[in-house]
């Protein structure tokens, strides 16, 4: 699904910044990846790149089968409609908007009539358990909640990938439960995860964990018993 | 397009504080414009009104007193007009003037409808085209014509002051007999005066008076069309030549400038003319100034709103929205308020020149001497209040336009953590 080829990225500035220095990593259809590493690493300059909101320097990255490189505006809005799905830290819901109406949006963009757009985004809250709350502006939420609204915003154009960069940064460790489930639960159901973290209680949630350090990966880690991790069973440490 | 202009609505809706704040400026710019305007032109309509019954290129000539002696004659002698004068008024000067119409007068004499009766009324003698060269408005039958002067009829043209005064009772006052100067006259027509002046002039055929009171070949004024006579300086020019004409005629003093005496409302009407166009320049860039301050306060807003939701497009950029989605929904946005907005601020400042028509458009100044209008019909036309609108939509859209560019020009990750 994801094919990254020595991928380099440079941060120009005053003092540039080598920050990516050869990634090759390959990410299989239907797997759930967590990346790790430190603050500074490169994890979430690698997450952008995937996610076409960043690009590259060097090197060749194949999102099933396209490659990305060098797109317009245009084109890397297109592809980041169709093909991923971002949950945010900071959630990043439109605070004008309720519940429904930003689950709504991407199939605004393509162009998918007002009902239809509603009557899905109905269907994605309900399966992460908001139907009640969809008329509830942001502010009217829990951290939880939002969380959970952002991945009902990020599965309803089903992309082909899920892209969470520090899903449960801003939550606690109860809701952190919630929304690692419902991860869980989507990889389940087959969906290609890769989510970026530096708590290791995140990580081994994943069943492959990327390690990376100053820009290189550093290891791969299969993680078999994924659930009872070195941290405790079903918990995550925070 | 539909569904962009339900997500600026619900966007607008949702932002109220900032969709007001926008709005309150296009409607306070649109408004002050289209009020300045009407006021304006109230001043400037009531400018033309008072001097409605002015022909804008008349020059009258009247005799006068000389203040000098000339060839062995004393001062202090009356010069009379006379059919010499009209006649070199006709030939002397063929490219300053196109018409010379001699009037003569016969005043003080007693105008009586039965019972009711004006003292001290004038009696004008006159050609049929003095209407026209006069601006003589005939607001029922007829003024005199050729027929009236050649069978010298003893018809009247009376002022629809005057028409008040004799004729109190119920129906027109046309075919009815008015008593001038014990002989009995026919009314055919009744000219307006305003309320500047209580004219007791009565019209009746230049033929009739010169008969009936044996006018010989005098005259009394001389009213001529003027041409060719662009500023000031050349009517100065002019009548300075016309005098010394004159001059020769009745031999006084070229230098003499009591010996005739000439109103000159051509001159008049140039420096009117200067007046009403400086009042109309001056509404002007007072309207422009208000509406530009219109388009600033919008483009300062949109800049602004455009900055703090950098965010909200990162946000949306991110989940699949392209450049052009966000460039056109701003654009929309501001369009949408501005015409909005425009329209109410439009509709508020034509009502409000209507409410001034209303009021003080029909208040009617009595200094005593006489009375007079100072704000006549001070509205817009529909047009121009049109074009203003356009005017500040078109800004408002260009208001959104460069912010928005600039806004999608940053990468979605750097707006994403903005």
């Amino acid at each position: 699904m994801i094919h990254l080829t020595n991928i380099h990225k440079t941060y120009q500035g005053a003092q540039p910044l080598h920050v990516l220095k050869g990634i090759d990593l390959h990410i299989g259809r239907g797997e759930f990846v967590a990346i790790m590493g430190a603050s500074g690493s490169g994890k979430s300059t690698l997450l952008n790149i995937l996610g076409i909101l960043d690009d590259y320097d060097e090197g060749e990255y194949r999102l099933d089968g396209t490659l990305i490189r060098n797109l317009s505006e245009t084109r890397a809005a297109d592809y980041r409609n169709r093909m991923i799905g971002f949950i945010f830290q900071s959630f990043n819901l439109i605070s004008f908007k309720d519940a429904m109406e930003n689950v709504a949006l991407p199939l605004f963009y393509q162009g998918v009539g007002r009902r239809k757009r509603n009557q899905l985004a109905m269907e994605y809250l309900e399966k992460v358990g908001l139907r009640e709350w969809a008329h509830h502006l942001p502010n009217e939420l829990s951290g939880g909640q939002k969380q959970r609204v952002a991945i009902a915003r990020a599965l309803i154009t089903q992309p082909r990938i899920i892209l969470a960069d520090e899903p449960t940064g801003a939550l606690d460790s109860k809701t952190s439960l919630e929304v690692m489930q419902l991860l869980r639960a989507l990889h389940e159901q087959g969906m290609t995860i890769v989510v970026v973290t530096h708590e290791s209680g995140v990580a081994y949630q994943a069943e492959k964990i990327v390690h990376i350090k100053d820009g290189q990966i550093e290891s791969i880690e299969e993680n078999d018993g994924s659930v009872d991790s070195p941290f405790g069973k079903n918990g995550l440490m925070k | 397009m539909l569904e962009l202009l339900h997500e600026i609505q619900g966007t607008l809706r949702r932002n109220m504080m900032r969709t007001i704040a926008t709005g309150f400026a296009v409607v306070s710019g649109l408004f002050l414009l289209i009020v300045l305007q009407g006021a304006g032109n109230g001043v400037i309509h009531s400018f033309q009104y008072n001097m409605g019954n002015f022909a804008f290129d008349a020059v009258h000539v009247f005799g006068g007193m000389t203040t000098k002696p000339w060839e062995g004659i004393k001062e202090g002698r009356l010069i009379k007009l006379d059919d010499r004068d009209l006649d070199m008024s006709r030939r002397h000067f063929p490219h300053q003037i196109t018409s010379a119409i001699p009037t003569v007068n016969h005043e003080g004499v007693v105008a009586s409808v039965g019972a009711h009766h004006i003292s001290a009324a004038t009696m004008v003698g006159v050609f049929p085209e003095y209407a026209a060269s006069q601006t003589v408005e005939v607001l029922e039958g007829r003024f005199i014509n050729s027929i009236d002067m050649t069978e010298k009829r003893k018809v009247c043209v009376l002022g629809s002051n005057s028409c008040k005064d004799l004729f109190k009772e119920a129906g027109s006052p046309i075919g009815r007999g008015v008593e001038l100067g014990g002989i009995l006259y026919t009314v055919v027509g009744i000219y307006k005066t305003n309320e500047m002046f209580n004219s007791t002039e009565f019209y009746v055929p230049y033929t009739t008076l010169c008969t009936i009171y044996n006018k010989g070949r005098f005259i009394d004024e001389l009213t001529m069309n003027t041409r060719n006579i662009p500023t000031d300086t050349a009517m100065q020019q002019f009548i300075g030549e016309y005098i010394r004409a004159t001059s020769h005629i009745h031999s006084f003093d070229p230098e003499d400038d009591r010996a005739l005496w000439i109103w000159n409302q051509a001159g008049d009407n140039i420096q009117m003319q200067r007046a009403t166009n400086i009042l109309n320049k001056a509404f002007w860039i007072l309207g422009l100034l208000t509406l530009l301050s219109g388009v600033v306060s919008v483009s300062n807003i949109m800049l602004i709103s455009v900055k703090e939701r950098t965010r909200e497009f990162g946000i949306r950029r991110a989940i699949g929205a392209r450049p052009w989605n966000i460039v056109s929904m701003v654009v929309l946005e501001s369009v949408v308020i501005t015409a909005i907005f425009g329209y109410i601020g439009m509709l508020l400042g034509i009502f409000f020149c209507e409410w001034m028509d209303a009021t003080v458009g029909n208040q009617v100044m009595d200094i005593g001497v006489f009375q007079t209008k100072y704000f006549i019909d001070p509205t817009v036309d529909l047009k121009t209040c049109i074009q203003a609108t356009v005017v500040i939509i078109v800004a408002g859209a260009l208001a959104g336009f460069f912010p928005a560019r600039k806004a999608v020009k940053v990468k979605t990750i750097d707006a994403l953590r903005a």
